[in-house]
């Protein structure tokens, strides 16, 4: 398995403030990476940075092989990206969204026209094709900026908390097109304040005031710190911090 | 190139779909031609005229027909007494009344002196000046066909003539005005709300973290609404000739070419106001108050720039439409070529590219 995500001593500072301290980690190829971490934790930060949104101030990072720092605009072609506001046009229609995505992706208009009926079928969305984004329930458009984000088929998908505000089986159901997903070969970088999500994936980091204080597979980090599940592991680790939460 | 064409298909459908605003920015220049031109007009025509002739005889009667004759006046009532122009003006029913002494002709004719009193309803003293001036000039004109040969010892009769707009019409002021307002409130208004909404609905972050060029953004939403200028430049053109009947008096192509210039500043201004806010309110709200309020007021549109106090005249030179009317007054009303009009020119090709240039530094790739 190769490394898709690389990143040393990565710092950023705003001013006086530490939001992200000296983080290093790698992601392999495949892999379903938990991002976790109390509000104000600074895991949006450092993934912004990762998604060439923001300029670290100190330290490396590369992303699917291309340095973040230098290479922003080839990172930004490799990656997909779902932010935690539900962020498609509500005034496109389904098939049209999807087109925009494409075109902007530099994807030709036989490859997107073959992968949205295809995608139109799995999601059994054919009825909604037509309709405007707007005119959808939450959890369909949730599944819509999913498969937008991974629609021109990046290396890696950067998913900042994807399930807020849906219910638990609309939750379970998203989870399984993660999946999904990563069976197709794309690896999956998630952000999440659900504890029993963190179970889902294959390994996770905990951060706590802008470091990283723990990284590995869920099972493993609950025989280290004795608990039941990931949520006495993230209480026991979240304990420590002196930052207040915004 | 692809991305592009892609993404200014989507600010089209954004557009079209939203069918309220589409008509509101069609029909705008219609409305305000028409309410300018026809609702706010400054014009005098078809005042109300109360004549008193007590003697009717051949100078009294040939005077009220030509004044009946002009386009100015409309001889509404012949009164009896004084009370009957007293109750004219109440009813409203007059603006202006033609008192003739008694025995008017005879006077004329035997003593070479006669006098008319004008009464005129002066609540709009602007237009009663304008019709005094119309009235005493038909009467003056008839004097002197009179006595052709007698020069009216010791008086100056000075010659007046209106140059560029011989019947003063206002729609020869308001057209420049209107257009430099339209093209303000649709290119600078709507293309910093388009874009402040992608910032609103969270959809410029998707935008940030794509490949997608950020020239091609800002391209791309701008397309539309130059288009939507170009559509209303063209309505306020046709409405203006064809209608308000002002010809273009010197080159269109001249004409369109500073319109496009135009057209560019304020869609500059639109980006950089983007760039300076985060919501949809705030965006409408500085476009708004900052941008028409300077446009209708120190512009020249309303009031003439030579009349104002210095500090404001000093605040009309940052006025990108005061330029712009400027030089379409020239151009259009008053017919000169494109060399008349280099200084407007000059200072919005510079207005342009500064407002240009800090727009596009400012607009932000990344977040921070």
């Amino acid at each position: 398995m190769d490394t898709v995500i690389k990143v040393e001593n990565l710092t950023k500072r705003f001013g006086d403030f530490t939001a992200v301290d000296n983080i290093s980690f790698e992601v392999k190829r495949g892999e379903i990476f938990g991002f976790l971490g109390a509000n104000g934790a600074g895991k949006t930060t450092a993934m912004r940075m990762l998604c060439g949104l923001s300029i670290p101030t100190e330290g490396k990072g590369t992303v699917a092989g291309y340095d973040i720092f230098r290479q922003p605009e080839l990172v930004k072609k490799s990656i997909g990206y779902m932010s935690q506001k539900f962020s498609l046009y509500e005034d496109l229609k389904v098939w049209e969204n999807l087109e925009l995505f494409g075109g902007i992706y530099g994807m030709s208009d036989k490859d997107i026209k073959i992968k949205t009926d295809e995608l139109m079928v799995r999601l059994n969305f054919e009825e909604e094709r037509d309709h405007l984004v707007k005119s959808l329930p939450l959890g369909f458009k949730q599944k819509l900026a999913f498969s937008v984000s991974i629609f021109h088929h990046p290396q890696v998908v950067f998913l900042d908390e994807p399930t807020g505000g849906v219910d638990p089986i609309t939750r379970r159901r998203f989870w399984e097109m993660i999946y999904d997903a990563t069976a197709s070969g794309i690896t999956v970088f998630v952000t999440t304040h659900y504890m029993d999500e963190a179970e889902y994936c294959d390994r996770v980091s905990i951060m706590v005031d802008g470091r990283i204080e723990a990284l590995d597979s869920p099972s493993n980090l609950k025989k280290t710190y004795i608990a039941k599940n990931m949520d006495e592991v993230f209480q026991q680790l979240a304990r420590k911090s002196t930052r207040k939460a915004d | 190139m692809k991305q592009l064409f892609s993404f200014i298909r989507k600010e089209f459908h954004h557009i079209l779909r939203d069918k309220t605003t589409v008509m509101i920015l069609l029909l705008m220049p219609v409305i305000q031609i028409v309410l300018f031109g026809f609702a706010l007009s400054q014009e005098v025509k078809d005042t109300k005229v109360v004549v008193l002739a007590n003697t009717s005889d051949d100078a009294t009667r040939r005077i009220i027909d030509r004044v009946d004759a002009s386009e100015y006046f409309d001889v509404a009532v012949v009164a009896h007494n004084s009370n009957d122009i007293d109750a004219a003006f109440r009813d409203g029913k007059a603006k202006l009344a033609m008192v003739f002494e008694d025995h008017f002709s005879e006077n004329l004719k035997h003593i070479g002196k006669a006098h008319i009193q004008l009464i005129a309803d002066a609540t709009d003293p602007n237009a009663a000046t304008s019709f005094m001036f119309y009235a005493s000039n038909i009467i003056t004109n008839y004097q002197q066909e009179l006595s052709p040969t007698q020069t009216n010892s010791g008086l100056i009769m000075p010659e007046v003539k209106m140059l560029y707009n011989p019947q003063m019409k206002s729609a020869f002021n308001f057209v420049p005005g209107v257009l430099g307002m339209i093209m303000i409130l649709i290119c600078a208004m709507m293309t910093s709300i388009a874009i402040v909404r992608e910032k609103e609905m969270g959809t410029m972050e998707i935008l940030l973290v794509s490949p997608m060029r950020p020239i091609y953004t800002i391209l791309s939403k701008i397309a539309p609404y130059f288009v939507l200028s170009v559509i209303n430049f063209a309505t306020i053109m046709l409405l203006s000739v064809f209608i308000l009947k002002v010809p273009i008096a010197g080159s269109f192509i001249s004409l369109l070419t500073v319109s496009l210039l135009y057209i560019f500043v304020a869609l500059s201004l639109g980006l950089l106001i983007s760039t300076l806010t985060s919501s949809q309110l705030a965006a409408m709200l500085i476009s708004g108050m900052g941008l028409m309020i300077p446009v209708m007021l120190l512009s020249g549109m309303i009031f003439p720039v030579e009349n104002m106090p210095a500090f404001l005249r000093f605040l009309s030179n940052f006025v990108p439409a005061r330029w712009y009317i400027d030089a379409v007054k020239t151009i259009m009303i008053k017919g000169l070529g494109i060399s008349s009009v280099l200084k407007d020119v000059g200072v919005l090709v510079l207005m342009g590219t500064v407002l240009v240039t800090i727009s596009l530094k400012k607009f932000k790739v990344r977040l921070e």
